[in-house]
């Protein structure tokens, strides 16, 4: 299964994201489901930089593969400290603009955004897991028709 | 293309900024950056077009909050214009959609705001 592995840095996220959006488009995903699977794997990249590895420095790994029930799978793995990935409360979305915090909003994107999330702790490693539905050839007919 | 930020000029008491390419992680330091100085360069309020924006994650938009809380602070506002589906769609889900305003055009933006 195709794997990238670079420091879990700022410096490199241009290349880990380019990476999983190069496996989406190669496993048949419009541009538009892309964007979803890039963002969601940004949010959870940005918050292994920040809070898996606080301190100390270290890798991330990035895997993508087709699972068998033919989901698109990204699976992003740590050293860093045990850190569950999709444990933030939900932001506050009614509150207005002055009172409004930003504090959870990446968790709560990829939440909304992957079809399929997890996080697990392994030994020493953390594992978080997003899948995403690739769309069959109805879908792609019926949004080829409401979207001309 | 990572992000190019351009400052439209002026209009009706407004300045017009357009925001292009994509606002994450690794570019929302540059946006604070660029658009806190025009901010506090400025009276003004400010519409940003973000019709040729491709991209937005939670740093984008905590930048775009950002700017908004710093504008309202001084009676001023924040008006966002032109967004393409993938964005607005961010936009809805955080729930940004209603606590900033967003028109379809520049033009409606400066007519309606």
């Amino acid at each position: 299964m195709p794997r990238l592995t670079l420091p879990a840095e700022e410096a490199y996220l241009t290349r880990l994201m380019g990476f999983v959006t190069q496996m989406a488009e190669a496993s048949g995903f419009n541009s538009e489901r892309i964007r979803s699977i890039e963002l969601t794997t940004e949010e959870a990249l940005v918050n292994v930089i920040q809070h898996a590895y606080p301190e100390t420095a270290g890798n991330v790994s990035i895997d993508c593969q087709m699972d068998r029930n033919g989901r698109f799978i990204v699976e992003i793995t740590d050293n860093g400290v045990p850190f569950d990935g999709l444990d933030f409360s939900d932001p506050d979305l009614d509150a207005d603009l002055t009172a409004r915090q930003t504090g959870g909003l990446g968790v709560f994107l990829i939440k909304k955004m992957a079809d399929h999330c997890r996080y697990r702790r392994e030994g020493e490693r953390n594992i978080l897991t997003l899948g995403f539905e690739v769309p069959t050839y109805d879908d792609r007919k019926h949004a080829d028709e409401t979207n001309p | 293309m990572s992000m190019e930020i351009v400052k439209n000029g002026e209009q009706d008491n407004c300045v017009l900024v357009a925001v292009k390419g994509r606002i994450d992680a690794v570019t929302a330091p540059e946006f604070d950056k660029q658009v806190g100085e025009w901010v506090d360069a400025d009276t003004s309020d400010f519409i940003v077009d973000l019709s040729e924006l491709d991209y937005i994650s939670s740093a984008g938009l905590r930048s775009i909050l950002g700017v908004a809380k710093r504008l309202k602070e001084n009676d001023r506002a924040l008006t966002l214009c032109s967004l393409k589906d993938t964005v607005g769609e961010v936009f809805d889900i955080s729930g940004f959609s209603t606590i900033i305003p967003i028109f379809d055009s520049v033009e409606a933006a400066l007519k309606e705001r």
